[in-house]
């Protein structure tokens, strides 16, 4: 891999995002209400699978928590929607999921593996149940209304939160809190031998994807117009990140965004088409991809652009080799 | 430079460290030895703060580090090199070089230390752009070394870095330890091997049992009777 081949790969991705982005601005433009809310609709997951994917990625912690701050941000908006501005509460929603991670992951990043995942997959039913309790019991209401917003704008601040997400995620790559990262998902004992503040670092990282995963809870809520603790605490959401993420392939940024890209689409295509069936079809792309592609897509088209590199690279040594003989021949 | 005090230390109700005293100089090589289950690699992780000792203090360049966690123990410039094979395995030699200076004061330095410590370990400079895991043991013991190296510590501490190395690389290994002191760096070598650490080392202590039972200069621990009995088999 020399420099020049992997700069001007660069290039052709920044121009393919930059198009693609210009794309999507101009999108509400021409096309209909039900593109525009299906492109919302898979924006969230991949806004909250490259939010999963920016903290378990790296550290190998399987956080199954995502649908307990999706949650907090929806009820946030639920709660907060019909006094405030939405932006003001979809700012309040990411902090509030921030927080809620922050405490957690102070009690609980000590935890490893298995017992990590177990923990925050308990943490969706607490919440909710707590919820549940408390809106039975103190505020006397069962469900809640959300106030509508128009949907070209929920389309609009979904796609800022997008670019927002995608510049962190990138920014943390490339520093060195990405690569520490990484070393705490390999060996975490000799990375807080190097000086690595591990526990920090964290409980950080995992705040800051929560707050992203509040922050689209909040947004969407707007879309359901009615909710309560059982809707909102949907254990589906915290599935779903860590499904999309191995789908897509974690090894590189766009991974998770293609992957949560084609799996939210592929999910609405088929529940129009095979309404009764989708879940079996959905359980056996899961199954084929986790069996054949071990990288994921990515880690697909990858390997096909290998093959087809090295594939040039064939014919053009047995071209030559063909030339050199002949000269041979000709000199006999 | 660093200096230890009576320091006491328990796993769980079991105690591994009895009233333990021990003392490093600036610009010194001292060794640590003793057999397996001594206590040594307890007493290393009690200085660079992963545990903590129960009675006792430990101080660095003056100012009290029992009870700091890691990361600001390793900032103030104590480096501790674990066992063999404690590198990265995904990450290449660069990236686990460059982690090693992960703190802020080395960071800055970064690309000047990785110079340096490729001038001590050109063998790790061949082999930059390649993943750990693909390293021979006594690479990876190098590359644990070179990381180490690379947060400029004032004192390094050693963990048996010949550790299941060949003979050659022993020797290695010893010669890259000994050439430290004239990077300015101090070090503490906890080691089994006992004929090679004495050899380089300024002075010794001998730990059995969690205990302190010999302390002298190389040379004196070399001749001693009890030392040429239970750790040279003469």
């Amino acid at each position: 891999m020399n420099k020049v081949a992997f700069t001007s790969r660069n290039l052709y991705l920044q121009v393919l995002l930059i198009l693609v982005l210009i794309l999507l601005v101009a999108l509400p433009f021409y096309t209909s209400a039900y593109n525009i809310m299906l492109l919302c609709n898979i924006l969230m997951y991949i806004i909250i699978t490259v939010s999963w994917v920016l903290f378990s990625g790296p550290t190998g912690y399987i956080s199954l928590a995502s649908a307990a701050f999706f949650g907090v941000g929806i009820y946030t908006s639920a709660v907060l929607g019909q006094s405030l501005p939405l932006p003001l509460v979809i700012i309040i929603g990411g902090l509030f999921s921030f927080f809620l991670a922050l405490l957690v992951g102070v009690i609980t990043l000590r935890l490893r593996g298995m017992y990590f995942s177990i923990f925050t997959f308990g943490l969706v039913e607490l919440v909710k149940h707590f919820l549940l309790w408390w809106e039975i019991t103190k505020t006397n209401t069962r469900g809640r209304f959300v106030i509508l917003v128009n949907y070209i704008h929920v389309f609009y601040i979904m796609l800022a939160i997008f670019l927002v997400l995608l510049l962190i995620a990138y920014l943390i790559r490339r520093s060195k809190y990405g690569l520490a990262l990484q070393s705490i998902g390999e060996y975490e004992e000799a990375a807080a031998h190097i000086g690595i503040n591990v526990t920090l670092l964290k409980v950080v990282t995992f705040a800051v994807s929560s707050f992203f995963i509040g922050t689209v809870g909040a947004v969407m809520a707007t879309r359901w117009t009615y909710i309560d603790p059982v809707i909102a605490f949907d254990p589906f959401y915290s599935f779903m990140p860590v499904l999309m993420a191995i789908f897509g392939g974690m090894g590189q940024l766009y991974g998770p965004v293609i992957g949560a890209a084609i799996f939210a689409y592929l999910e609405e295509a088929l529940i129009t088409r095979f309404p009764y069936h989708y879940m079996l079809i959905f359980g056996i792309i899961m199954v084929v991809s986790i069996l054949y592609l071990p990288e994921g897509l990515i880690g697909l088209l990858q390997k096909l652009w290998k093959i087809i590199n090295s594939g040039r690279l064939a014919v053009y040594r047995e071209k030559r080799q063909k030339r050199g003989t002949g000269r041979e021949q000709e000199n006999a | 430079m660093l200096e230890l005090n009576n320091i006491n230390a328990f796993y769980g109700k079991v105690q591994s460290l009895w009233d333990l005293s021990l003392k490093v100089e600036e610009a010194e090589i001292v060794a640590l030895v003793g057999a397996n289950g001594a206590g040594k690699t307890t007493l290393l992780n009690t200085i660079c703060g992963l545990m903590s000792p129960a009675s006792g203090s430990v101080s660095f360049l003056g100012r009290r580090i029992d009870g700091l966690t890691p990361h600001s123990i390793v900032e103030m410039g104590l480096s501790h090199i674990p066992e063999s094979g404690r590198v990265f395995p995904d990450m290449t030699v660069r990236e686990n070089l460059e982690m090693g200076a992960y703190p802020y004061h080395a960071w800055k330095m970064k690309e000047e230390t990785l110079k340096q410590v490729f001038q001590i370990f050109p063998r790790l400079e061949e082999r930059e752009g390649q993943l750990a895991r693909t390293l021979s043991g006594g690479e990876k013991q190098m590359l644990a070394m070179g990381r180490g190296l690379m947060s400029r510590p004032r004192l390094c501490m050693f963990d048996e870095p010949s550790y299941g190395l060949a003979p050659k690389l022993v020797l290695e290994v010893f010669r890259i330890v000994n050439s430290l002191r004239e990077h300015g760096i101090t070090v503490l070598l906890v080691e089994q091997n006992v004929r090679h650490t004495l050899e380089i080392a300024d002075r010794a202590y001998v730990l059995e049992n969690g205990r302190m039972v010999l302390e002298g200069s190389g040379a004196e621990l070399l001749q001693s009777d009890y030392v040429k009995k239970a750790y040279l088999g003469l």
